[in-house]
């Protein structure tokens, strides 16, 4: 840690030559490992469909037509259509909006329970680090897509509440990695000088601790992207949280799981290809942000 | 051995009160309610009252507490709103096809992942390493009811090769005598060799597509743990005292990699158990993961409330077996209990 202090003074000297070796930092682990910039490509791909998707879409996602249902890929239809005769490119495209907010919004919101609460039991220790330890350890004793089907039936079965258990369920990941990391810097230097020129504990743990965990928060996010976008699509697939006719993934494929054996494989192939292509941008985009922040651990 | 089993049997007691405490939570955490839930639409305000009195709602919550734990140590999981059958009941009959399922679905994943890792590890860099690698990215990606489909359309409509993917049994096998419940093992224990091909031909798809989807933690930690265990120190002594390298491998290397392996089970348990409630709904496969499926479309609590505790104890009790099993292999762990 002491020589983490020795060269801030540095980097606050010159900031100019320390975002330019992130830069080249970047790019050589992007030259390094391919997969990585091909990750962030892939990513850029699926924002712009959650950002201007929608409008940009030939078809219409809810029109149904039922003069052409269950067509095949084709030039008009890119997808097929579905029973309903809905045009499956459009409503694929479309429901990268929601299925990106569901995830988003579960990820955040863990982020400020688990980071916050991992932070302060790893800061504080004592009673705080128990009875985290212990809501974290009630969690684990769950079969953890299990305990996220529960708790929707529970709550209402509304996206909101996907957001929520998809949260709660990533809680103890998070809770443990934050944790650990305060758990290290809370004798640093830093946090000494800081608490000597007389900043309160909470300034502490929100000023200087917690910007300084955050590129390792910034990878679990990442990494627990994919796995929250998998647990709602999940949810969504036996019937929780998005209703028919809201196009979503999870959804979309469950209209397909009966046409599958008759042949209609094009309903449910393309929004699974199109989550199981989100998830493995997000894993491979985790993978590569660890690399860039700590190489150590690259497995 | 005793005395460590012991100690881990005393830490398993906080996290079973936990999981019974969040289940009794779920319940009253129901929208509304749960009086005029359990009596149904049509009941009118008396009736609603009359429940309420009976489920003992008007109690405060820490008596009702106690009544819950009452029941579940009687057994009581409640009753089916829509069968009127006890949850119970109907969970024991359906956790067999559920566990032979789940279990079926690891072995094969075991059988195939660890012999991954190895030589991913033994061969590090080449392209089986690589293909390992993929493989390993590319199943924690895969949606689990999304490869289950795949599966059942390529090797049901296009090759034919399976069988209906319904169930678990063809429409004209009968199910072989009860002993333990797994249709593998009753149906070769009575001889009936016809039911074995037929309950083997419909676990095949649905126990590939778990196995395809927990491939990747193992495969991923037996490479890793291979990776340490073939730098250490024993290892380069074993070599350098001129022994062959199978048994360098095998004999030396692999032993030790397994425990880290095992621990992570633990973790590979957590994901199957919930994947096995999707591959239920996908293969129609009359487990308790469809029970719960099809109790949480028609917001039927009780059977759901009983589902998630089932689960979470079969979780708890998985991990202590973990536990017992890493005691058995490892004698040091043994030593500090």
């Amino acid at each position: 840690m002491s020589e983490n202090v020795s060269a801030m003074p540095k980097a606050a000297a010159a900031p100019a030559p320390a975002s330019n070796s992130i830069f080249n930092h970047a790019r050589y682990v992007v030259a390094e490992n391919p997969v990585t910039g091909l990750a962030f490509g892939l990513f850029i791909l699926i924002a712009l469909c959650a950002l201007i998707g929608p409008y940009v879409v030939p078809h219409d996602p809810l029109a149904s037509d039922t003069t052409a249902t269950l067509h095949a890929p084709s030039l008009k239809h890119w997808f097929g259509t579905d029973q309903l005769g809905r045009d499956i490119f459009s409503r694929v495209i479309v429901a990268t909006r929601l299925d990106f907010i569901i995830a988003i919004t579960s990820v955040l919101l863990v982020f400020a329970m688990g980071g916050l609460a991992g932070i302060a039991s790893g800061y504080f220790g004592g009673w705080t680090d128990r009875i985290v330890g212990r809501i974290s350890d009630t969690i684990m004793a769950f079969p953890l897509f299990v305990l996220a089907m529960g708790i929707v039936a529970a709550l209402g079965n509304t996206v909101t509440n996907i957001v929520i258990a998809t949260a709660i369920i990533n809680f103890p990941l998070y809770v443990r990695v934050a944790r650990a990391e305060a758990n290290v810097r809370r004798e640093a230097g830093f946090v000494m000088a800081a608490r000597l020129s007389g900043n309160g504990e909470f300034r502490i743990l929100l000023g200087h601790i917690l910007p300084n965990i955050m590129p390792i928060m910034m990878v679990q996010i990442s990494l627990t992207m994919g796995y929250a976008i998998l647990n709602a699509a999940g949810l969504s697939f036996i019937g929780l949280g998005v209703r028919p006719p809201t196009p979503e993934w999870g959804i979309m494929v469950a209209e397909g799981a009966a046409n599958i054996i008759s042949g209609e494989w094009w309903i449910a192939l393309f929004p699974g290809a199109a989550l199981m292509l989100a998830v493995f941008t997000f894993n491979l985009l985790g993978d590569g942000l660890r690399d860039l922040v700590d190489p150590q651990r690259r497995t | 051995m005793l005395g460590m089993l012991g100690k881990r049997m005393v830490l398993v007691i906080p996290n079973l009160i936990g999981v019974v405490i969040v289940t009794f939570l779920l319940t009253r955490a129901l929208p509304g309610d749960p009086a005029a839930y359990f009596a149904g639409p049509a009941a009118d305000k008396q009736a609603v009252e009359q429940i309420r009195v009976k489920l003992g709602l008007d109690k405060p919550l820490i008596v009702q507490f106690g009544r819950y734990v009452v029941d579940l140590a009687h057994g009581d999981l409640g009753n089916s709103l829509s069968t009127g059958q006890p949850v119970v009941k109907e969970i024991r009959n359906r956790l067999p096809a559920s566990a032979e399922l789940t279990l079926f679905g690891l072995i094969l994943s075991i059988v195939i992942a660890v012999p991954l890792g190895i030589l991913g590890a033994v061969r590090q860099g080449t392209w089986i390493d690589h293909t390992c690698r993929v493989v390993a990215t590319a199943g924690v990606s895969l949606p689990v009811f999304f490869t289950g489909l795949l599966l059942a359309y390529v090797f049901y409509y296009l090759l034919g090769w399976s069988p209906s993917p319904l169930g678990r049994l063809d429409a004209f096998t009968s199910a072989p005598t009860q002993i333990t419940g797994f249709y593998l093992i009753d149906s070769l224990a009575t001889g009936k060799f016809e039911v074995f091909r037929s309950a083997l031909s419909q676990l095949l798809l649905p126990g590939i597509t778990l196995a395809i989807f927990s491939l990747a933690p193992i495969t991923r930690m037996t490479r890793a743990s291979m990776l340490a265990v073939l730098a250490s120190d024993f290892v380069r002594t074993a070599r350098a005292s001129g022994l062959d390298t199978r048994t360098v491998i095998i004999t030396y290397a692999f032993r030790n990699a397994m425990l880290p392996v095992i621990t992570t089970l633990g973790m590979v348990f957590s994901f199957l158990l919930g994947a096995n409630v999707l591959v239920e709904k996908v293969f129609a496969w009359p487990g308790i993961g469809s029970y719960a499926v099809e109790a949480l479309i028609t917001s039927d609590f009780a059977p759901v409330q009983g589902f998630v505790l089932t689960m979470a104890i079969l979780y708890v009790a998985l991990n202590l077996l973990i536990d017992i099993l890493y005691g058995v292999i490892d004698p040091r762990v043994r030593l500090e209990g």
